[in-house]
Formats: C-alpha cells, sequence, structure tokens
C-alpha cells in the first residue's frame, strides 16, 4: 500500500492555485507531515486526497492509491480514512453502532460483525461502552473511538487533520504514540497535516512545508 | 459532481417548476384572460375591457380599495415596527422568545379572528368582564368594535398572527450578526440601547429579513379568512369583494371579479415597489442621521411601547382561544355576565361526530400537503448537498414566489382552469393547492439547520465508505430529525390555515374546519363556531406536541441531539 500525490494543486474555481503543485509518495506506515502558515489550504488539500472538495474549489494533479488513479472517485469509494480535529463520533448512534458503520462490508454475519466491534472496542480501551451515548464519553476516549472507527474501513491511506490540536497536553502524547503505532502495525501510509512541530517529530516522518 | 446528483437535482428542478411554479403562472395567465373577458368554460371567448368596465361601475369598489391600501399596510407597518422593538428586549432570549411565541405562529388565522371576535365585540368577553360595574352597559352598545369601517379589528387580528412571525425571523437572523459585542461597542460611545439598536444593529438586520417583510404585505393585502371574520362587511376589502363576486351565483360577474384579482395583483406588485423605494429613502436619511451623532436615550420608550405592545398581543391571542374553548363548552351566557351561567358539553356531542368527519379530512390534507412539501424539501437539500453548492440567489427567490404573488390572483385563475380539466372537488387537488403554500414555509425552516450540519460529519461518513443514499438515511435525517419535525409541524399548521384554497380548488365540495368555522361564525350560535374553531387550533398543537414529543423520546439516550442541537 502506498499514496501517491502527482503535481497535486487546488485553486478556488477560477482563481490562482493555493500552493504549487506538490508530489510526493508516502510509504506504507509511513507518517508524512505538512506543515504551512494557517490558511494556505493544508485541510483543502486533504479534502482533495479524501474527494470531499465543495464545488467552490476545482483540483488538478492526481491521487494515486496503490497503483490505482482515485482522483475520479467519489470518497466513499475512495478508501481514505479521515480524522478530524474533533472526534465527530455521530451522535444519534451509540459508541458501538459508530465503529458499526464503520465497519468494512466484507465482514459478514451478524455475529461476526459484533465481535470485530466488540474487538476494537477492546483495543481502544472502551470495552463495555457498546452501548453508551458518545456524548458522555472524555476527549480521549471519543478520539479513540473516532480512530477504530475508521481503522474498521479497512482503509488504504490515513488523512489525519490536526487530530491532536484539540486534546488536553497530557493526552496528547499518549494519542499521538497510539496513533502512529496503529499506522505502524497496520502498515498504511498517512498524511497528517499540522501547525504543531511536536506532532512531525512525533510523527518521525518526512516533512513538507507548503509556501504560497 | 456526480451523475446523480445531476439527476436528483434535474428531478427537483422539473418537480418545482412544474408543480409549484407552472400552476402559479397558469393560474395568472388565467385570472388574466378572465380579467379581459375571456372564460371559455362560460361560453365567452371575445377579449374585451368589460370587465372592468362592470368593475368599475361596481358599488363601493373605492371604498374597498381603500381599506385593503389601509389595513394591509397598516397590519404590515405596524408588526414590523412592534417586532423590531420587541427584539431589542428578546434577542438574548432567543430559545424562550421561541417557546412563547411559537404557540401564536401555529394557530390558524380563522381559529384566532374567531376567538378575537368573541373577546372585543360589544358584546364579548372584555365587555362582559367590565360591564356593567365599570361602563354601566346592561345591553351590549352600540359600537363597532368588530368588522369596523376602519379595519382597526382586522388590523389588530393580523399583527396577533404577523408580530410573532416576524420577530422569530428577525431574532434568527441576528444570530448571524455579533449583537452583543457591538451592542457593548456602541454603547460605550454614548447611544443608548435604543439608538443603537436603529443606528446599528437594524441596518444589518433588515437585508436578511426583506423577503419575509413582502411576505407579510402580500398576504395582508390580499387575506380573505380574517377579513371577512373581523373586517368591514359592506363593502368588505377588495379580497372579500373577490371572493364573493367569483361565487356569485351569476356567473357574469365572474369576469369583473378576475379583473379586481388582477388589480390586487398589481397592487401588492406596486406596494412591493412603493416599499423598496421607501426603503432607499430611509436608508439615506438614516446615513445623515447616523453622521450627525447624536446619543442618549431617546429611542427609549420606543422599545417600551414595542415591548408593551407585543405583550398586548399575545395576551388578546391567548384570551381568543381561550374564549373559543369556553364557549365550545357553554350552554347558557346571557350579556354582562362575566363567565357562562351554565357548561354543558351539548354542543360537542351534537356536532362531535360531524366535526369529526371534518377534521379527518382536514387532516389528511395536510398530511398530503406537508408530506410532499417535505419530501421536495428534502429532495432539493440534499441536491445541494450532492453537488456541494450553495444555493443561488434566484433560487433562494423561487421558494418565496407562492408567498409573495397574493394568493388570491392565481388561485381564481387556477380554479377556472381546474374547471377546464374537470379536476375541482378533489381532495389530491386541494392538497395540491396547500402544497404550494406549505412548500415555501418547510423550506425555510428546514434550510438554516440543514445547512448547519457538520459538514465534516458528512465527510467521515464517506470516507468510511458511505455512498449518498447511506449518508442521507443514515447520518443526515436522523441527526435532523428534530428540525424535520419542527418543519413538518410547521408545514402541518399552514396547510391547516389555508382557507382560500380549499375554497376555490374544493369549489365548495371539500369542506375543512377552517372552512367550516368561517361559514359558521357568520351564524348566531357562537357555541358551535367556538367548537370549530377551538378544533382548528387544537390540531396543529397535537402535531406541535409531537414534533417536540418524538425526538426527545427517540433521543433520549442522546444527549447531543435532545436539547442545544440544531434546531
Amino acid at each position: 500500500m502506498s499514496l501517491d500525490l502527482v503535481d497535486l494543486c487546488v485553486a478556488p474555481r477560477g482563481g490562482a492555485p493555493l500552493f504549487p503543485p506538490l508530489s510526493t509518495g508516502v510509504e506504507p506506515g509511513i507518517v508524512t507531515t505538512v506543515m504551512g502558515p494557517s490558511g494556505i489550504g493544508k485541510s483543502t488539500l486533504l479534502d482533495a486526497i479524501g474527494g470531499h472538495l465543495v464545488h467552490a474549489f476545482e483540483c488538478s494533479g492526481r491521487v494515486i492509491l496503490d497503483g490505482r488513479d482515485v482522483t475520479g472517485l467519489p470518497a466513499e469509494s475512495r478508501q481514505i480514512g479521515v480524522l478530524f480535529q474533533d472526534a465527530l463520533l455521530f451522535p444519534h448512534l451509540s459508541v458501538g453502532d459508530n465503529l458499526a458503520f464503520g465497519l468494512s462490508r466484507d465482514i459478514h454475519g451478524r455475529e461476526t460483525r459484533r465481535r470485530a466491534v466488540e474487538d476494537a472496542l477492546r483495543q481502544a480501551g472502551l470495552e463495555g461502552f457498546h452501548d453508551r451515548d458518545p456524548a458522555t464519553l472524555s476527549g480521549g476516549q471519543k478520539a479513540r473511538a473516532a480512530l477504530f472507527r475508521t481503522l474498521l474501513a479497512d482503509p488504504k491511506a490515513l488523512l489525519l487533520d490536526e487530530p491532536f490540536s484539540r486534546l488536553d497536553p497530557a493526552l496528547r502524547d499518549d494519542m499521538r504514540r497510539f496513533v502512529f503505532e496503529r499506522v505502524r502495525e497496520r502498515k498504511v501510509p498517512a498524511l497528517l497535516v499540522t501547525h504543531d512541530p511536536g506532532d512531525a517529530e512525533a510523527a518521525g516522518g518526512p516533512v513538507l512545508t507548503l509556501t504560497g | 459532481m456526480t451523475r446523480d446528483g445531476r439527476l436528483l437535482r434535474g428531478g427537483v428542478l422539473a418537480a418545482v417548476l412544474l408543480g409549484v411554479l407552472a400552476p402559479i403562472l397558469l393560474g395568472l395567465w388565467e385570472t388574466g384572460r378572465a380579467a379581459f373577458g375571456v372564460v371559455p368554460a362560460i361560453g365567452a371567448t371575445e377579449a374585451s375591457l368589460e370587465p372592468w368596465r362592470i368593475l368599475g361601475d361596481l358599488p363601493g369598489l373605492g371604498t374597498s380599495l381603500r381599506l385593503t391600501l389601509v389595513t394591509g399596510f397598516g397590519a404590515t407597518i405596524l408588526s414590523l415596527l412592534v417586532a423590531i422593538g420587541a427584539a431589542a428586549a428578546f434577542h438574548a432570549r432567543p430559545r424562550r422568545a421561541s417557546r412563547v411565541l411559537t404557540p401564536f405562529l401555529a394557530a390558524p388565522h380563522a381559529a384566532l379572528a374567531i376567538g378575537l371576535a368573541f373577546l372585543i365585540s360589544p358584546s364579548g368577553w372584555i365587555a362582559r368582564l367590565v360591564s356593567p360595574w365599570a361602563t354601566g352597559w346592561d345591553l351590549p352598545p352600540d359600537i363597532a368594535t368588530v368588522h369596523d369601517p376602519w379595519g382597526a379589528a382586522l388590523i389588530l387580528g393580523l399583527m396577533i398572527k404577523e408580530v410573532p412571525f416576524l420577530l422569530l425571523v428577525i431574532l434568527a437572523a441576528l444570530g448571524q450578526i455579533p449583537v452583543r459585542r457591538q451592542l457593548a461597542a456602541a454603547r460605550a460611545l454614548g447611544y443608548g440601547r435604543g439608538l443603537v439598536w436603529i443606528k446599528v444593529i437594524l441596518p444589518q438586520v433588515y437585508p436578511l429579513i426583506r423577503l419575509p417583510i413582502f411576505a407579510v404585505l402580500a398576504f395582508s393585502l390580499s387575506v380573505v379568512d380574517m377579513a371577512i371574520l373581523l373586517g368591514p362587511s359592506t363593502p368588505p376589502t377588495l379580497a372579500v369583494a373577490i371572493t364573493r363576486w367569483t361565487f356569485d351565483p351569476d356567473t357574469r360577474m365572474l369576469m369583473p371579479a378576475a379583473a379586481a384579482a388582477g388589480l390586487l395583483a398589481a397592487l401588492t406588485a406596486a406596494g412591493i415597489g412603493l416599499w423598496i423605494l421607501s426603503e432607499r429613502a430611509l436608508s439615506r436619511l438614516g446615513r445623515w442621521w447616523l453622521r450627525r451623532g447624536a446619543r442618549g436615550l431617546s429611542a427609549e420608550p420606543g422599545l417600551f411601547i414595542a415591548t408593551a405592545s407585543l405583550y398586548g398581543l399575545l395576551v388578546l391571542g391567548a384570551l381568543s382561544l381561550v374564549a373559543l374553548a369556553l364557549w365550545s363548552v357553554t350552554w347558557r351566557w346571557s350579556f354582562p355576565h362575566a363567565r357562562p351561567e351554565s357548561w354543558s358539553l351539548a354542543t360537542w356531542s351534537r356536532h362531535g361526530a360531524a366535526s369529526a368527519e371534518t377534521g379527518w379530512t382536514t387532516l389528511a390534507i395536510a398530511v398530503l400537503a406537508t408530506g410532499a412539501a417535505l419530501a421536495l424539501a428534502i429532495a432539493w437539500l440534499e441536491g445541494e448537498d450532492r453537488a456541494r453548492r450553495t444555493r443561488a440567489r434566484w433560487a433562494e427567490l423561487l421558494v418565496y414566489v407562492p408567498l409573495i404573488v397574493p394568493q388570491i390572483a392565481f388561485l381564481y385563475g387556477l380554479n377556472v382552469a381546474a374547471l377546464r380539466v374537470g379536476a375541482p372537488g378533489e381532495l389530491l387537488a386541494v392538497a395540491w393547492a396547500h402544497m404550494l403554500f406549505v412548500f415555501p414555509y418547510v423550506m425555510i425552516a428546514l434550510s438554516d439547520p440543514w445547512r448547519r450540519l457538520d459538514r465534516r460529519l458528512v465527510s467521515t461518513a464517506a470516507a468510511l465508505g458511505a455512498g449518498p443514499t447511506r449518508r442521507l438515511l443514515a447520518v443526515k435525517l436522523p441527526m435532523l430529525l428534530r428540525p424535520l419535525m419542527t418543519a413538518a409541524a410547521i408545514g402541518f399548521a399552514v396547510s391547516v390555515a389555508q382557507y382560500l384554497p380549499t375554497l376555490f380548488i374544493g369549489a365548495g365540495r371539500v369542506a375543512t374546519l377552517t372552512t367550516e368555522a368561517v361559514t359558521l361564525s357568520s351564524g348566531a350560535d357562537r357555541r358551535i363556531a367556538g367548537l370549530y374553531g377551538l378544533l382548528q387550533a387544537l390540531l396543529p398543537y397535537l402535531v406541535y406536541a409531537m414534533a417536540l414529543a418524538v425526538p426527545l423520546w427517540l433521543y433520549r439516550d442522546r444527549r447531543d441531539l435532545r436539547g442545544g442541537g440544531p434546531a
């Protein structure tokens, strides 16, 4: 599994590009960090890679996942997971159902699926939380639930949009380690967007800096 | 943009153009033709100016015109002034305000008007409460407090409905402005609260509430049910006169009625034009005033008067509904007694069955109209999502078209057109006509919460592999349950309140609680009118209660959706 960006460029429709064309390759299990001043379009870059761009923006260049060009595909067909600043658990579903929402369709059977969800809950340190209202979780618990919801979908790449910036400093270190371990363990390429140099350092991969 | 999105958007546009806009245009066209003497249904095919000549010769036309202008503009301007002033008192507590105001929004016009007449007429509850000890009246006094020749009672009735509506619209618009900080900044410069409101806040809010104001103006100029119940009757307002002529046994009156409907449409267009010109003039004057920098507390009494007026209107409205309930269980209540002398459920048992049947018809029409409007609104908003676009200005205007074109101007023509294809009198046709007015309100109620939904939640669902249909059904709609239910309740209340569409498209064969209540109110028995008015008001209240209760119950274990979420 690898994620390759070829001359990727995002511009407001009919406007000047936000940054010069970007080409890079992210190897499996590696976290590449993208840094740059706020407003440069780091999140917009992730939107373009994940297929979430709004109509007001257009994107040129190509996104290649595992040698397959996914540029023309809708977000749901790209198999690229996203984690945002907020956990964004679906408020109408229980914690377990949030994970089940993410769980890949390739896993069949009610029992098997339930077991996969319980297993993920255990790994997230959320054993016994299946029926809980996500609103009652702590910040760290929400973040871990969101991570495992994403991992259960079996993504071929991960986009991390400042996922640690809202966490307490103490929790932040734990969560960074936790996320980056999962990335290495599952051998998915990951792209991290942040302004925190600490994030880049902990990620331990190459660092790209966007300039206008 | 996916092909699916394009298909959906195309379908929605076609449905809105054919289902909402086309009937209105067709109606206007038919009204226009009839105004120049062409009504094939009654064998008139020669175009002529005859309808206008007949109209000009009709007695009381001038008075009707004057009444329409005075009540229409009067109610709109007064409502706007009260709403703007009261908003200054309520802007910090929008939730509380909406709890207090929503019951008045939900109450049908006819029910309120019947109740208000029970309250303020010479033999009404207020007169009874103060007689004979304060007034010396042993018989109802001979003064026209309802159906007064100036239309004051009509203006009052309209204000009870329009002030809460405008106030809620203003409060929603204020949510987009950092009111508290601007208020603090301007007060630090020595401007009193009232002056800040007029000089700083109002100019920012006004552009956001223009379309609702035009809707209120168009409605006030062409209202029929309230004008029958509260307005003068000989001659009545133009809209009531048109209704009378249309249903005159003498079909020759159809043509001058059409001419008058055309006149009313032109009057409304001119009224909105005049309003826009006044906006310009006022904004110039305002800027001149602003630059002079006058400070102080000179506007404070205005705020006080507006807030007091609001409370006065709300009390009158609430008492009106109580009066309906009271009369429906009265056996004997003769003049100066402050309350019924003997109570009875006789009215309920005698008219219960008939009113229940009418109630079912009302319910069926409202459910059909609301269901269709809701489906169309969801499809429209989902189409915008799939195209990942925001709404164009023309589309925003399109939503308001049914509210800004006076009802009677196109319903008249639609009635004529329906006569030709043989559709009148059908329940479905009536439900469709209701949908024309339900759709804009559902759309307006749903648009903001829909757009406030965190787009990243939807992106997350997509990244997890959920396609557009699953995102809609499993993520967006469940999260929007509360606003969806609220929009449905608003739509339902709008449908229950419709009088003219039922009358014109139902051709007298479809009776709802509203048409029955209006008809019965002209009779002598207040008890029956009270019963129908009360039922008419209860129906939307039940639906509102359900709209509140269902999400609370379903999401009793989901804190983020129970309260404080998108509403």
